[in-house]
């Protein structure tokens, strides 16, 4: 218990004296977490309301995909995304391991899944709600997907925070594809993942409840966003 | 309307940051990836050592730290450009494949086993390590293997050969693989109270170690020699080869070697420089 205090402390401190080695730290993992939930949201929000607006051959088969791949596991996703971007790999040539892109490349393959499973659950029941409605007014099917998307933006933000607490969490993708390397791609998992190891248990605590601290800020953000924006349309 | 401003000034700056994120990028010239240990992470030696590098060369050294097998199979695979690692028999192994220049001599420290304070195998009054291995099978005391194919990892395993214990006397009852770096696997032997074999610097930089102690030390078997060695630029053309040598020539000069030195902390020093025979004090 005594280990928790002091890392409570250790944490108020840190974020009092704004540290510049820990907001340098929320600064890249804040980035890279939103530009993997951007990426993710642009293809899997379209790929959502495909799934759950038409019928196509294998879409059955493509949404159990996206239901597994909600599981997949980031320690796979990272080595995967090693032996292709490996110098020795197909896209060797690019460079881009041991970057921030790389990292974001992994987390983007982890949050689609979870960003698309979400919407498209999402999508299906304002659809069955809407149906008849659109059906009634001969509304094209285009026309119909953007009204859907449009309608259903509140409940989709959780989509969103699901997929930021995904790619915000995860520790064994971006420290394989990353290499948790000082002011380049040390971010807040791995940084507390390297607390840990050298047995200061205190720092890695401290940085784990400034993370927490972080995404409670962030889900609180978006909750008073989609709460104001709801009562000024209800208005 | 007012909504779908706020919607917009969100939308373009979200893109403004994820097309920052992808430019970070860093495939600079004067940018090297170090491959290398835990050890030498885990001690602070990078951090105090580096910035004298880069300030002197204006060369940045980027470290991906991981076990000594690991690093020389990133290596391998042409993803670092200078690899600094701790078992000279794969190093020489490596060398020979092609994959590597030249190997030199950078530094050592030693191995040592750590316990509970309680040792109840009876390591402290051992004479040889072989013989304090022996004590602790013939206690049934629990020891921890990183198992992770690091250089400690390898050391252990000659180690066990040398004591004669052999492969299959290891069961789980006594011997656990954590198959994790030094720090992780300390962590591990003292939340079993167990004994295990680290380096040094990881253990004196160790800051859970509870009532662990340093209970073997001492014996010739127990040195740790590091290797410095550039990837072969004629087997991968991406490699950063001048400035690879550049930081090569550096940790190997007086200038280096003397960096390496002063790095203590609690007043010991936690490498000793040996690219260099004789007096580094002029």
């Amino acid at each position: 218990m005594n280990d928790i205090w002091e890392a409570l402390l250790k944490a108020v401190s840190l974020v009092l004296t704004l540290d510049t080695d820990l907001l340098e730290i929320v600064g890249l993992s804040l980035q890279l977490s939103l530009t993997a939930v951007g990426i993710s949201l642009l293809i899997g929000l379209p790929l959502a309301a495909l799934l759950a607006l038409t019928k196509f051959p294998g879409r059955k088969i493509l949404i159990v995909a996206t239901n597994v791949f909600m599981g997949l596991p980031p320690v796979v996703v990272g080595l995967i995304v090693y032996v292709i971007l490996s110098r020795s790999g197909p896209l060797g040539v690019l460079g881009l391991l041991f970057t921030p892109t790389a990292m974001v490349i992994a987390q983007v393959i982890l949050v689609i899944p979870i960003v698309t499973a979400i919407s498209r659950q999402v999508l299906e029941d304002y659809h069955q709600e809407y149906d008849e409605l659109l059906t009634s007014l001969g509304v094209s099917k285009m026309r119909r997907i953007s009204a859907l998307l449009w309608d259903a933006r509140f409940a989709l933000t959780t989509a969103g925070l699901a997929g930021f607490g995904r790619a915000a969490s995860e520790v064994g993708a971006v420290m394989i594809v990353g290499g948790n390397i000082d002011h380049l791609t040390r971010v807040m998992t791995t940084a507390i993942a390297l607390e840990s190891r050298k047995g200061d248990l205190v720092m890695a605590l401290a940085l784990g409840i400034v993370l927490i601290t972080l995404a409670l800020g962030i889900n609180l953000a978006a909750y008073l966003i989609t709460e104001t924006a709801k009562r000024r349309y209800a208005a | 309307m007012k909504q779908i401003h706020i919607l917009k000034v969100t939308l373009v700056a979200w893109a403004l940051i994820m097309t920052s994120t992808l430019s970070l990028a860093a495939a600079d010239k004067d940018t090297i990836i170090l491959a290398s240990t835990t050890s030498t992470q885990n001690s602070g030696l990078f951090d105090h050592i580096l910035p004298k590098f880069e300030e002197a060369s204006g060369t940045k050294v980027n470290v991906v730290a991981v076990g000594t097998g690991a690093a020389l199979k990133l290596a391998r695979n042409g993803d670092a450009d200078v690899l600094m690692v701790h078992h000279k028999k794969s190093e020489e192994q490596f060398v020979t494949d092609g994959y590597g220049v030249e190997r030199f001599d950078l530094m050592h420290n030693d191995f040592v086993i750590i316990g509970p304070e309680s040792d109840e195998a009876n390591l402290s009054q051992m004479k040889s390590v072989t013989d304090a291995l022996k004590a602790i099978v013939l206690s049934n005391k629990i020891f921890v293997s990183r198992g992770d194919d690091s250089g400690t990892h390898k050391r252990e395993i000659e180690l066990w050969q040398l004591a004669n214990i052999a492969e299959d006397q290891k069961n789980t009852k006594w011997y656990r693989e954590a198959g994790a770096g030094m720090g992780a696997t300390l962590n591990v032997a003292i939340g079993m109270n167990a004994y295990t074999l680290t380096d040094r610097a990881t253990w004196v930089s160790f800051k859970n170690k509870q009532s662990h102690k340093i209970l073997f030390e001492g014996d010739p078997n127990l040195f740790n020699q590091y290797g410095i060695i550039l990837v072969n630029p004629e087997k991968f053309p991406h490699i950063k080869a001048q400035a690879g040598q550049k930081f090569i020539d550096w940790m190997l000069s007086k200038q280096g070697q003397k960096a390496i030195a002063s790095y203590k902390l609690e007043g010991q020093q936690l490498f000793t420089p040996d690219a260099i025979s004789g007096d580094l004090s002029n």
